[in-house]
């Protein structure tokens, strides 16, 4: 029975797979490869390939000072707000390590920015900020334009990404936290260790794993932020806050220019590989399990 | 301090019963105050940190039931004087916010069904057939999770706008059908189960599907229930591809709607809010609701790897 299994490829396997599959090269595998394809073309206004111009798109973008901005901008971007959302989210997880009345509250509400949209997000903080109006000026008693000063406006959006970054943050670390064995720090107690001392040589190499984890999913995350900065910015004042996410949607969409977008899409893949790639070496070598 | 009283008490000699209960009374009190300090400190500290990262909620809240005319003094409003709900009954009559609320629901609904279908079905090839290419295949499926969709979302414009599909619910739903995430957890809890599961329900002349919806399904339901709040959550918020493919206001979802309220003057700034609280109040009430469900289903599963 087995040796006439053999002989004739057994094709159901294969359909269960047909779905997934369909959906990820139609929407996945040929726009990432017509992606690359079209980054070495001027394209027309409809976005078809006319004329071949090899690597030109790269390096027209690689010299422009506006690019070289954006990927400025989005450095410091990302590095804002994946600091401030894996602190944020490790703050509330250690707060809720340990039984508390309300603890189920308050582990909601840590959580609760994960399911709000950036969009909605975005909308609210603009009235925060608002010069007249808003609650940061009143409170501080300040009369700033956080979002039209080149030199508040990106981080405040970074701040904000970081908040809606921490509740699955969060998630993670609570996570991390409950697998840390709860009487090694019963015997740290006991030898006399300090909360401190328990947190940076208990908690946090404990973590690890996870951490690393989360600190790559972040990283991936906070290149792909958009919706904040076209509703609270616009990639303004003066090119500030012009991540490259924005600034491909803002050459495709506004000037038509797909083929440098495309350019611009295939660094920010290149980018967000490397990043990984160097990610899961590191990993490799330092983190303790 | 409690050695230096034992060696009191042992060079005394002479302790009776009652002396040494009381002893033991007043440790146990001063655990009891210490520990309850430790909580009540804890206490505190989240109360503060949780205010402050709910701010920007209480404040919409607040802002959402203002009158307009309050907002605009140069004192500290926090709440509302005079709380109206006139904001909420102008977010509903000058936007077609209803229309984009279902529109959302279609497109988000449609997804996490979809997603938890094709998912379903993969996930149940890579882990309990065999066949040519399984590995590769399944290391493909894990490496889309690399590409950024930033890097798909020009040519997906392009692809849709070619075949005229802009401007409807299908060119919303079916680029998110499957996800790379989905197979991988479904995959994590299938593997758990023993093949012999499998090979029995074969021998009682149990076909695949069946043997998927009556068997598999059943016994994954926290990994459903996790996925499909995740799924649902993140379908709701999506903004820039909904951005890209609608054009018309019975298209637009949610968060692309809401948005537009962002252009109109300064004067409507508090219906503008109150329209962002109705918008956020599904996902997190679907958030509240599932909380349990997704950590259980999906953050035990993250840690372990």
């Amino acid at each position: 029975m087995n040796t006439e299994k053999k002989k004739k490829l057994n094709w159901t396997p294969y359909c269960y797979l047909i779905p997934c599959m369909l959906v990820f090269a139609v929407f996945l595998f040929y726009p990432f490869f017509k992606t690359i394809y079209l980054s070495l073309f001027l394209t027309d206004k409809m976005g078809q390939a006319k004329i071949f111009v090899g690597l030109e798109n790269y390096i027209d973008l690689l010299t422009s000072e506006s690019f070289r901005n954006s990927l400025k901008v989005t450095l410091i971007f990302v590095v804002i707000v994946v600091v401030g959302g894996m602190l944020l989210g490790l703050i509330a997880a250690v707060l809720c390590n340990k039984a508390f009345p309300g603890i189920r509250f308050f582990s909601t509400a840590y959580a609760l920015p994960m399911a709000i949209a950036s969009s909605s997000a975005a909308m609210i903080f603009q009235i925060m900020l608002h010069p007249t109006v808003g609650i940061v000026n009143k409170l501080l008693g300040l009369d700033i334009n956080w979002l039209n000063d080149p030199d508040t406006a990106l981080y405040c959006v970074a701040i904000l990404t970081a908040w809606l970054n921490s509740g699955i943050n969060f998630l993670y670390f609570s996570a991390g936290l409950g697998n840390i064995d709860e009487t090694i720090y019963e015997r740290a107690s006991v030898d006399g260790a300090s909360g401190v001392q328990q947190f940076f040589s208990l908690t946090l190499p404990g973590l690890s794993p996870i951490m690393f984890y989360t600190l790559v999913v972040n990283i991936i995350q906070a290149f792909q932020s958009f919706g904040q900065i076209k509703i609270l910015t616009e990639g303004g004042p003066d090119e500030a806050t012009n991540v490259i996410v924005y600034s491909i949607y803002r050459d495709a969409f506004f000037n038509y220019r797909f083929g440098s977008a495309a350019a611009q899409s295939v660094i920010l893949f290149i980018i967000v590989m490397i990043i990984t790639l160097i990610m899961f070496r590191i990993e490799k070598k330092g983190v303790s399990y | 301090m409690s050695q230096s009283n034992d060696m009191a008490l042992k060079s005394q000699n002479t302790i009776s019963k009652e002396e040494l209960l009381a002893l033991k009374k007043e440790m146990n009190a001063k655990a009891f105050t210490k520990r309850r300090i430790r909580t009540g400190s804890r206490l505190v500290f989240n109360i503060i940190v949780a205010f402050i990262m709910l701010l920007p909620l209480l404040y919409a809240i607040s802002i959402a039931f203002m009158p307009s005319g309050e907002l605009f003094t140069t004192e500290l409003n926090l709440v509302p004087k005079n709380p109206t709900v006139q904001n909420f009954i102008d977010a509903f009559t000058n936007v077609p916010l209803i229309r984009f609320i279902l529109n959302s629901f279609i497109m988000a609904g449609s997804i996490t069904i979809g997603q938890i279908i094709t998912c379903a079905l993969a996930a149940f090839a890579f882990s309990f057939l065999e066949f040519k290419g399984k590995g590769i295949l399944f290391m493909v499926v894990m490496a889309t999770m690399m590409v950024p969709g930033e890097a798909t979302i020009i040519s997906n414009y392009l692809t849709v706008g070619n075949l005229g599909m802009l401007d409807t619910y299908p060119v919303l739903i079916v680029p998110y059908l499957t996800s790379a995430m989905g197979i991988f957890l479904f995959r994590q809890f299938y593997m758990s189960f023993p093949m012999s599961l499998y090979e029995s329900a074969k021998l009682d002349g149990c076909s695949n599907l069946k043997f998927i919806v009556r068997i598999l399904i059943p016994l994954t339901k926290s990994a459903i229930g996790a996925m499909a709040v995740y799924t649902f959550i993140n379908a709701w918020n999506m903004y820039m591809w909904p951005l890209l493919v609608t054009g018309s206001n019975d298209m637009r979802t949610v968060q692309i709607g809401i948005s537009m309220l962002n252009s109109v003057d300064s004067q409507s700034i508090t219906m503008m809010i109150a329209g962002v609280v109705i918008v956020i109040i599904p996902s997190i009430s679907i958030f509240i609701v599932g909380q349990k469900q997704l950590i259980r289903g999906m953050f035990s599963g993250a840690v372990k790897g």
